[in-house]
C-alpha cells in the first residue's frame, strides 16, 4: 500500500474519494460552507495541490474527474468568479513562497471563498513599468509600516486580504528593492475608494495605504526578492487564460452570431464579411487554446500561452464593436450607466454596448497588449531587448 | 477532442523530409532551375515519393500504400512549404491520389493509385488550380461515345512531371473522371508563365485524346469534391510551412542586421509586428492540424475545419511573406534572395483551391451565418 501522502494519479481513486466525500457530506443536507471545507480537507479542492493543503499531489488534468462527479451530484462550488485573484494568483504564490504556517493559515479560507483576496500591485506611477512602484514599506521591529497608493484593484471592497508589493530599499535598482507581503485589508490605514470605469460601474478601486502595519510573519519570500515572487503571480495570471476547453462559438463571437441569426433585417454585406472573418479568428483562437491545452496535458507546455490573451483581447474588441454597429439604432442606446460595484465580472454579460466598452479593458488589464508583444518578441522569438537606461540606476535616482 | 499535436512518427517523417530537402533542394538550386524548361527536379521527386515514401502515406495498405493518413501528408506539405520546394506532391499525391481513392476506386483507378503510391507513376488532376471545393463539376471537357476527350483546361498544376492526367469531363450520360496518358496523341500541354516559380502551371488541350473512364456519373462528382476539399485543407499545412520559414528567417535577420548602432530586432515597432505574426502562425498550426485531423478521420466537421484553415492560413502565408520582404529591406527585393520564392508561392497558394474569401462564403452556409437577402 502506498504511503498516505503519495501522489494520487489514478482517476478511479479520485472518483472513489469524491464519492466518499459525497456519501459523508450529502450536499442536500450539508451547509454550503461545511461542504466546501470538507471538500478541501478531503484533498479534492485543487487536486494538484499538496496533501493537507486541499490537494492530493495529483496531476492537474484530473481535476475534471472530481468536478464532473461533484457537478453530477449537485454539490455547491466555491464560486470562483468571486475570488479570481485569490484562486488564480495569490494561492499559487503562497504555495510556492509561503511558510508552512502561512499556507495553513491562508489557503483553506481562500479556496472556500470565506476570505476574498485582491492584488495591490499597480500604482498611478507604475503601470506597465510595475517595478518602478513607489509604495514604501519601512521596517519597525517585527512589523513593516506601509505608505502609498495602489490602483486598478478589483475586489478591494470585498477583500479580506491583499497580495502587496512595496519598496523596501530605494537605494538599489528598482527590481531589487521590492518585497512581497500579505496585507490585511481590515487594517485602519487601508482606505478603498471606488474607481468608476467607462462602463459606468466600478469593478476597480483606488487603495490608499497610510501607516498600514504588516507583521513580518506576513512577508512572502525574502526581503528585496519581491520582484521574483511577483513573477509567479503574474505568470499564473496569464496561464489562467486559455487553460480551459471552450466549445465553438463561446464568448463574444457567440453573442454576435446569435444577433446575426435572430435579426435578418440588420444584415449588410460589409458586416457579413467582417463577421465571417471574426468567426474564423475566434475558431482559430479556440483551436490554438485547445492545442495549448493538449501540449500541457502531454507535459510539453508550448509558448502559445503568452499569445492567448493577446488574441482574446483583439477578438473581443473586434466582435463587440461589430455587434454594436450591427444593431444600428439600438446600438445608440446603453442599458444602464448607474454606478455599481459588481462582485464578479462577466465580459459577455449585459448588453452589446456594455460588452463593447468592457472589452476595451481586455488589452490593458493583466499586461497591456503592447507589453505582451514585447514579451513574445523577446522571450519566445529571442529578439534583442530595447536599450534601457533604468536597469542599473538606484530607484531613488530614476526620473519620475 | 481531436488530437492537434504531432506524433513521434510524424516528427520522424518531418525530419526525413527536411533532411532530404536541405540536401537536395537548396534555394540557389530552385532559383537556377525555375527559369529552365524543367523547374521540377525529377530525382528529388523520386527520392521524396519512393525513398521517403511520401506518395504512399494516405493510401491504404490493401491498395498498395503505407496505410497512414492525410495527417502525415500534411506534415510533408509543411516541409515542402518551408523549403518552397518544386515537387508535384500537391497535384499527384494529394489531388489525383484523393480523387482515385474516393469513394470506391474501380479497377483502372486502383491500379493507377498503387502506381502513384509506389512513386512508379506521377499524375495530376486536370482542373484550374483556382478551383474551390463546392464548385460545379467542370464542363470544359467533353467525352464522346468512345471515351475520347475534347476541350481545354487552363492553369493546371504539376503537369510537367505527370505521366497521367486525371481529367473531369462530361459525357452523354453525365460527369466522369478520365485518365489520359500525357504522351497520348491529340494532347497538348502549353506551359504558362506563372506567378509562382515553384509550382508552374500549364494549359491542357485535348483534341479527341484517348482516355479511360475511371469513375462515372455515380462517383465522379463526389470523388472530385473530396479531392478539392482535401487539397484545400492540406494546402493550409503548406501555407503554415511557408509562414514559418518567413517568420524564422525574418527573426534571424533582424537579430543580426544592425542599423542606428543596434540590432534592428530591438526596435519595438518591428518586434510588435513579428509578435503578431508569431501569434497568427500559432493559430495556423492549430487550424491546419485540425483540418488534417478531421479529413483523416472522415469527421463531419471537416468542411468547417477546411474553410477555417484555408481562410486563416491562406491570408497568413501571404502576410508572412510580405513582412519577410519588407523587413529585409532592399535585399528582400532582390532576385538573389529567396524571399520572393515564398511571396510568389504564398500569393498563388492564396488563390489555389479557393481564395480565403470563397472559403468564408462557404463557411457562411456551413455554420448558419447567412448573407443578407438582397
Amino acid at each position: 500500500m502506498p504511503p498516505a501522502n503519495a501522489p494520487v494519479t489514478d482517476p478511479e481513486e479520485l472518483r472513489r474519494r469524491t464519492r466518499a466525500l459525497l456519501a459523508a457530506h450529502d450536499p442536500a443536507a450539508t451547509g454550503r460552507l461545511d461542504f466546501l471545507r470538507a471538500r478541501y480537507d478531503a484533498g479534492l479542492a485543487w487536486v494538484h495541490f499538496p496533501h493537507g493543503l486541499g490537494g492530493l499531489d495529483a496531476p492537474r488534468s484530473l481535476q475534471a474527474v472530481v468536478d464532473a462527479e461533484l457537478a453530477a451530484a449537485g454539490a455547491p462550488d466555491n464560486d470562483p468568479g468571486r475570488n479570481g485573484i485569490g484562486l488564480g494568483m495569490a494561492a499559487p504564490t503562497i504555495l510556492r513562497y509561503g511558510t508552512e504556517e502561512q499556507k495553513k493559515r491562508f489557503l483553506r479560507p481562500l479556496w472556500t471563498g470565506e476570505e476574498v483576496w485582491c492584488q495591490l500591485f499597480s500604482e498611478p506611477g507604475a503601470g506597465s513599468d510595475l517595478a518602478a512602484l513607489a509604495t514604501r514599506a519601512v521596517r519597525d521591529g517585527d512589523t513593516w509600516v506601509v505608505d502609498g497608493q495602489k490602483v486598478w484593484t478589483s475586489s478591494a471592497h470585498n477583500a479580506r486580504w491583499a497580495i502587496l508589493i512595496a519598496r523596501t530599499d530605494p537605494d538599489v535598482p528598482k527590481h531589487r528593492g521590492i518585497t512581497y507581503f500579505v496585507c490585511d485589508m481590515t487594517d485602519p490605514g487601508v482606505e478603498v475608494r471606488p474607481l468608476r470605469q467607462i462602463t459606468g460601474e466600478a469593478e476597480f478601486n483606488e487603495v490608499f495605504l497610510t501607516g498600514v502595519r504588516i507583521p513580518d510573519a506576513h512577508r512572502l519570500g525574502g526581503v528585496g526578492e519581491g520582484w521574483k515572487v511577483a513573477q509567479t503571480t503574474l505568470n499564473n495570471e496569464r496561464v489562467a487564460i486559455g487553460g480551459q476547453r471552450m466549445p465553438r462559438e463561446s464568448g463574444m463571437v457567440g453573442k454576435v452570431a446569435a444577433t446575426w441569426r435572430e435579426r435578418p433585417e440588420l444584415r449588410t454585406h460589409g458586416l457579413h464579411q467582417r463577421l465571417l472573418s471574426g468567426w474564423v479568428g475566434a475558431e482559430v483562437a479556440r483551436l490554438t487554446g485547445e492545442r495549448l491545452r493538449q501540449q500541457l496535458a502531454a507535459g510539453h507546455p508550448g509558448p502559445e500561452g503568452a499569445g492567448m490573451k493577446l488574441a482574446f483581447a483583439r477578438l473581443a474588441q473586434e466582435l463587440s464593436g461589430l455587434e454594436v454597429e450591427l444593431l444600428g439604432e439600438e446600438g445608440l442606446a446603453y442599458d444602464d450607466w448607474t454606478m455599481r460595484r459588481p462582485e464578479t465580472v462577466d465580459f459577455t454579460g449585459r448588453e452589446a454596448g456594455y460588452r463593447y466598452l468592457r472589452a476595451k479593458g481586455n488589452s490593458i488589464e493583466g499586461g497591456t497588449s503592447e507589453v505582451l508583444r514585447n514579451i513574445i518578441a523577446e522571450r519566445v522569438l529571442g529578439l534583442p531587448a530595447e536599450p534601457r537606461t533604468d536597469k542599473d540606476v538606484p530607484w531613488k535616482e530614476l526620473a519620475r | 477532442m481531436t488530437d492537434l499535436l504531432y506524433s513521434e512518427i510524424e516528427e520522424e517523417l518531418r525530419s526525413s523530409v527536411r533532411a532530404l530537402l536541405a540536401d537536395r533542394c537548396p534555394h540557389q538550386g530552385v532559383l537556377a532551375r525555375c527559369e529552365t524548361p524543367e523547374p521540377y527536379d525529377r530525382k528529388l521527386w523520386q527520392a521524396l515519393a519512393r525513398d521517403v515514401g511520401a506518395a504512399s502515406l494516405a493510401v491504404p495498405e490493401e491498395a498498395g500504400g503505407a496505410g497512414a493518413s492525410v495527417r502525415e501528408v500534411a506534415v510533408v506539405l509543411e516541409e515542402l512549404g518551408r523549403a518552397a520546394a518544386p515537387t508535384p506532391y500537391l497535384g499527384s499525391t494529394v489531388l489525383a491520389g484523393t480523387a482515385l481513392l474516393a469513394p470506391e476506386p474501380g479497377d483502372g483507378a486502383a491500379e493507377l493509385l498503387a502506381a502513384l503510391a509506389s512513386g512508379e507513376r506521377t499524375a495530376t488532376l486536370a482542373v484550374p488550380l483556382s478551383t474551390a471545393p463546392g464548385a460545379p463539376f467542370p464542363a470544359a471537357v467533353r467525352a464522346d461515345g468512345a471515351g475520347a476527350l475534347t476541350g481545354t483546361v487552363t492553369s493546371v498544376a504539376d503537369t510537367g512531371t505527370a505521366d497521367v492526367l486525371l481529367v473531369p469531363a462530361v459525357a452523354g450520360d453525365g460527369p466522369g473522371l478520365y485518365a489520359v496518358d500525357t504522351d497520348a496523341a491529340a494532347l497538348t500541354v502549353t506551359p504558362r508563365t506563372s506567378l509562382d516559380l515553384t509550382r508552374p502551371l500549364a494549359d491542357v488541350t485535348l483534341a479527341g485524346a484517348a482516355a479511360r473512364r475511371l469513375a462515372g456519373p455515380g462517383d465522379a462528382p463526389a470523388a472530385l469534391e473530396r479531392a478539392l476539399l482535401t487539397g484545400a485543407g492540406l494546402l493550409a499545412s503548406e501555407q503554415l510551412g511557408i509562414a514559418e520559414w518567413c517568420l524564422t528567417t525574418t527573426v534571424a535577420y533582424l537579430g543580426d542586421r544592425r542599423q542606428f548602432g543596434r540590432p534592428l530586432g530591438s526596435f519595438q515597432a518591428l518586434k510588435h509586428r513579428l509578435a503578431d505574426l508569431w501569434l497568427d502562425v500559432a493559430g495556423a498550426r492549430a487550424a491546419a492540424r485540425y483540418a488534417a485531423a478531421t479529413l483523416a478521420a472522415g469527421d463531419p466537421d471537416a468542411p468547417v475545419a477546411v474553410a477555417v484553415a484555408a481562410s486563416h492560413c491562406g491570408e497568413l502565408a501571404v502576410r508572412a511573406a510580405e513582412e519577410c520582404v519588407q523587413l529585409h529591406g532592399g535585399i528582400g527585393m532582390t532576385w538573389e534572395h529567396p524571399a520572393h520564392l515564398y511571396l510568389k508561392r504564398a500569393k498563388a497558394d492564396q488563390i489555389a483551391l479557393g481564395t480565403p474569401d470563397r472559403h468564408r462564403a462557404a463557411l457562411a452556409g456551413l455554420v448558419d451565418l447567412p448573407a443578407p437577402a438582397a
